[in-house]
């Protein structure tokens, strides 16, 4: 009998962020010598909770290396939630400091040495924006996966701030990488007409996309701890996640 | 959506947290997803001291329906309280 073995790690790590701080994260990564595709992963506005460094290890199983920065380190230390409460009463993180953190992050990645140089970003909510927001702004990225990134589009101009100061649409020309969308149709922000509208434009720009829309399910369906989650919905997406990263970046089958 | 709206009421009093009882100045008040409720969005309420640095918080996380019933209690207690008070003056 051959058993095959299949093992990772998964620790915290520090990394070289934006401004060239010191920033924490959560790094996951398969046992063996590699070389392996890396993604990064964008965490939602309530800040680095337990759900999202699941995520690494879903990746680190699947065979790629996976790092989840944690966006608020600045304002630590302290619990993670305390940290985001604090982040939320100050209006969030400016954009331009979450598109260094992910920069410091992917080089992260790029330096370990059973890397294959190869580095998607994925995010959720409003780290889908972020990554709607990287995708266009970093230019060494190679894939980036949007999961129901609210405010990619912003039709309030008064939503735009010092910290947000451009809707990530409007810097849709310079996206570079191949981009996957996935959505839930009963979605308030991404609605069906954002995403329709979101799509119009990658198509006329001549992008490289793939959008999934899926019936029954709102926002945040691939969250298994919330009365949202959608069983159906989230394991056809997560599989359309792995097959993506798998054809852009490298990683077995 | 995650949402960065949050709407600050001004306050005079205390909250008892982990660390015991601290004088707080300040409610953050935010509609949006949890970090700790299994529900998909919550009012969440965090009590601070902002003189204090705000660093401490006494944090509450209740569903939107939760949060309405909350509201109406906090009105009727308020206005049984000031009742008694006042008949309790008339004396």
């Amino acid at each position: 009998m051959h058993f095959p073995y299949q093992g990772m790690l998964a620790e915290t790590v520090t990394f070289r962020a934006y401004n060239q701080d010191i920033g924490e994260a959560y790094y996951a990564r398969p046992l063996g010598p590699g070389p392996f595709p890396g993604v990064v992963i964008i965490h939602h506005m309530p800040g680095w909770d337990e759900w999202i460094k699941e995520v690494p290890r879903k990746f680190a199983y699947h065979g790629f290396i996976c790092v989840a920065p944690h966006l608020y380190f600045r304002e630590g230390p302290g619990d993670p939630d305390d940290i985001g409460a604090r982040v939320r009463a100050a209006g969030g993180v400016s954009d331009e400091q979450v598109i260094g953190d992910v920069a410091g992050s992917m080089e992260f990645l790029r330096a370990l040495p059973y890397s294959n140089g190869r580095v998607a970003v994925m995010g959720f909510c409003s780290g889908g924006r972020h990554t709607y927001l990287v995708a266009c702004r970093l230019p060494n990225l190679d894939a980036a996966v949007d999961c129901w990134g609210g405010n990619v589009i912003v039709d309030d101009p008064s939503l735009l701030n010092d910290k947000r100061p451009r809707a990530p649409i409007e810097l849709t020309e310079h996206l570079r990488c191949p981009l996957l969308g996935l959505f839930g149709n009963d979605d308030p922000n991404p609605s069906p007409d954002h995403v329709n509208r979101t799509e119009a434009l990658l198509k006329k720009l001549g992008k490289t996309y793939e959008f999934h829309r899926y019936d029954g399910a709102g926002h945040g369906f691939f969250a298994n701890n919330r009365p949202g989650y959608r069983a159906e919905q989230a394991t056809d997406g997560w599989k359309k996640v792995i097959a993506f990263l798998q054809k852009h970046i490298g990683g077995h089958k | 959506m995650c949402s960065y709206i949050v709407e600050k009421a001004a306050l005079v009093g205390s909250a008892k947290g982990p660390k015991g009882w601290m004088h707080i100045d300040t409610a953050n008040v935010y509609y949006d997803h949890p970090y700790h409720a299994p529900l998909d969005h919550v009012l969440g309420i965090d009590f601070i001291c902002e003189a204090e640095g705000g660093r401490d918080r006494v944090a509450i996380e209740i569903s939107a329906e939760s949060a309405r019933v909350l509201v109406k209690k906090i009105l009727a207690a308020l206005a049984t309280g000031d009742a008694a008070h006042a008949a309790i003056a008339a004396e």
